[in-house]
């Protein structure tokens, strides 16, 4: 009976009648895989058969069965007691073979088992182990029949101390460097003043929440616009590579950010992905990495124009402060306003200069080009971002055309000018402040 | 025209209104071009809220960028 050998120690020894008794293949319920194979072919005696040496396969030369079957019922057996599972030892002959299969020896004491990791089953191991490497490897125990060997079918892998991350990381890292990617030469200035920034990112994640709050905060008239990508998992690198070419092909962007809020190393992988440095490497677009928290530094981060250590942070280095910019604004106004002054002080001294030295008839000559030069100071005035007049503001000005800007420089009865957006009236002071009482008054007002 | 872009003339104007040897209608459209630039500048410094839109792609590969509907 089946219920006999169910759970028994996989290391009892099976008799060849055993193996092909009419029970039940030995085979654990939880067991995925179905135990037809080739053995189960040799049909199994009639139950009520006498036990006759002819029948049994295996019992006699007669009845003796296949190298295959033999070899296909060992592994069925041994598949049906082992579940998955992990086994702990030294890496030795490892060799990778061109179909991308890897092969390798576990060894610990004089014990060894040979291993392979199928090529579609390495996709979770991040970096091919080095001979010595102390490694846990996850797979299923079974039996390579082509060689009749007991061989450990591998599909995780976990070396001491990261090592395998640390060289799947190494070794990108070399094929970048070696490709010129990685040098800081090639990295270009972020602009200053963007209008619009793309991220790319998961269109759930915080990291964009965050992007969006930081600029609604500095920057407002930046525009941030979403390129939603996959950002873990293992249709990551493909999405990622993806947004970064929609980026590149719109070029409506002049920057994008490429990252996620922080997780496990696992979440954080496809920003090492090679595919994706090589495309964001190759993005017209400045661009800013800005994966996981402050201390996580991915294969990204090395190949964009800059680090940013979180999103936040990325979008404080992508966008300037608003209030900031309306005042550099500001500032030019006043240059301008004050240099374009300057022009025309300069051309009135030098007319003067000329007038002074000339003789009456060529005087009224100079006067026309006088007068042009009031025409032009007018007319900067009227433009003057300064005067603000259309606002209703007015400046004042003493008869020599100076800008009044303390009410304490006035007399009584002094004459000023008052110039409106669409013209100039003259006015007479009535009432000045007496010297003691009196605000600091503001300027140009009377 | 680009706030960037803006900024950038800005300066180069700035940089020419210095020099002394400009006649004055040169120094005047000097002025007149920079107010231009600012104009467009506080025009873009206007906005108050940053819009939150989203890239997409029809089959054919044409960019629109959309609301990002929260």
């Amino acid at each position: 009976m089946s219920g006999r050998r169910r759970g028994g120690p996989p290391s009892q020894s099976l008799g060849e009648l055993e193996l092909f008794a009419p029970a039940a293949p030995p085979r654990r319920a939880e067991s995925p895989r179905t135990p037809s194979r080739s053995a189960r072919q040799v049909p199994p005696p009639e139950p009520r058969e006498p036990y006759v040496e002819e029948v049994v396969p295996g019992a006699s030369p007669a009845a003796a069965v296949s190298v295959m079957a033999l070899t296909a019922t060992a592994r069925d057996v041994l598949e049906g007691a082992f579940l998955p599972l992990w086994v702990r030892g030294e890496v030795s002959d490892f060799k990778a073979h061109r179909n991308g299969h890897w092969y390798f020896c576990l060894r610990d004491g004089d014990a060894q088992i040979r291993c392979v990791a199928w090529s579609r089953d390495r996709r979770r191991i991040p970096a091919p182990p080095d001979d010595g490497m102390q490694i846990a490897a996850f797979g299923q125990l079974t039996v390579y029949p082509a060689r009749g060997e007991m061989q450990f079918s591998v599909s995780r892998m976990e070396a001491e101390g990261d090592g395998l991350y640390r060289k799947a990381l190494e070794l990108t890292r070399a094929r970048l460097e070696a490709d010129g990617l990685l040098d800081p030469r090639r990295k270009r200035a972020i602009p200053r003043y963007p209008r619009r920034i793309a991220v790319i990112t998961s269109r759930d994640g915080a990291a964009l929440r965050d992007i969006h709050a930081v600029v609604q905060r500095r920057c407002p008239a930046v525009q941030v616009v979403l390129v939603p990508a996959a950002v873990q998992g293992e249709s990551a690198p493909e999405s990622l590579c993806y947004a970064l070419d929609q980026v590149a092909r719109w070029r409506g962007a002049d920057i994008v950010i490429i990252g996620r809020g922080g997780g496990a190393r696992e979440d954080l992988w496809a920003f090492n992905d090679e595919r994706v440095a090589r495309a964001l490497a190759e993005c017209p677009i400045p661009s800013i990495s800005a994966v996981g928290h402050e201390i996580d530094m991915s294969i990204c981060d090395l190949v964009a124009d800059l680090r940013a250590p979180t999103p936040s942070a990325a979008a404080e280095a992508a966008v300037p402060v608003q209030a900031e910019l309306r005042e550099r604004v500001r500032e030019y106004a006043n240059v301008l306003a004050g240099l374009t002054a300057d022009q025309v002080a300069h051309a009135r001294v030098a007319v003067d200069a000329v007038a002074q030295r000339m003789p009456a008839a060529v005087v009224r000559q100079i006067d026309r080009r006088r007068i042009d030069i009031e025409s032009v100071a007018g007319r900067l005035n009227a433009m003057s971002p300064l005067a603000t007049l259309e606002r209703g503001y007015t400046i004042t000005r003493s008869r020599e055309g100076k800008t009044v800007r303390s009410v304490r420089t006035l007399e009584r009865g002094a004459e000023l000018d008052l110039v409106f957006r669409d013209g100039v009236a003259g006015v007479t002071v009535e009432r000045v402040p007496t010297p003691s009482s009196g605000s600091p008054a503001s300027e140009g007002e009377s | 025209m680009t706030f960037e872009k803006s900024m950038a003339r800005l300066e180069a104007i700035a940089a020419r209104l210095e020099d002394e040897e400009l006649d004055l209608d040169g120094a005047l459209a000097l002025f007149e071009e920079g107010i231009a630039e600012l104009r467009a500048a506080s025009a873009f410094l206007a906005t108050a809220e940053t819009r939150l839109k989203q890239l997409n792609e029809s089959a054919n590969g044409v960019f629109k960028v959309t609301d990002l509907r929260a």
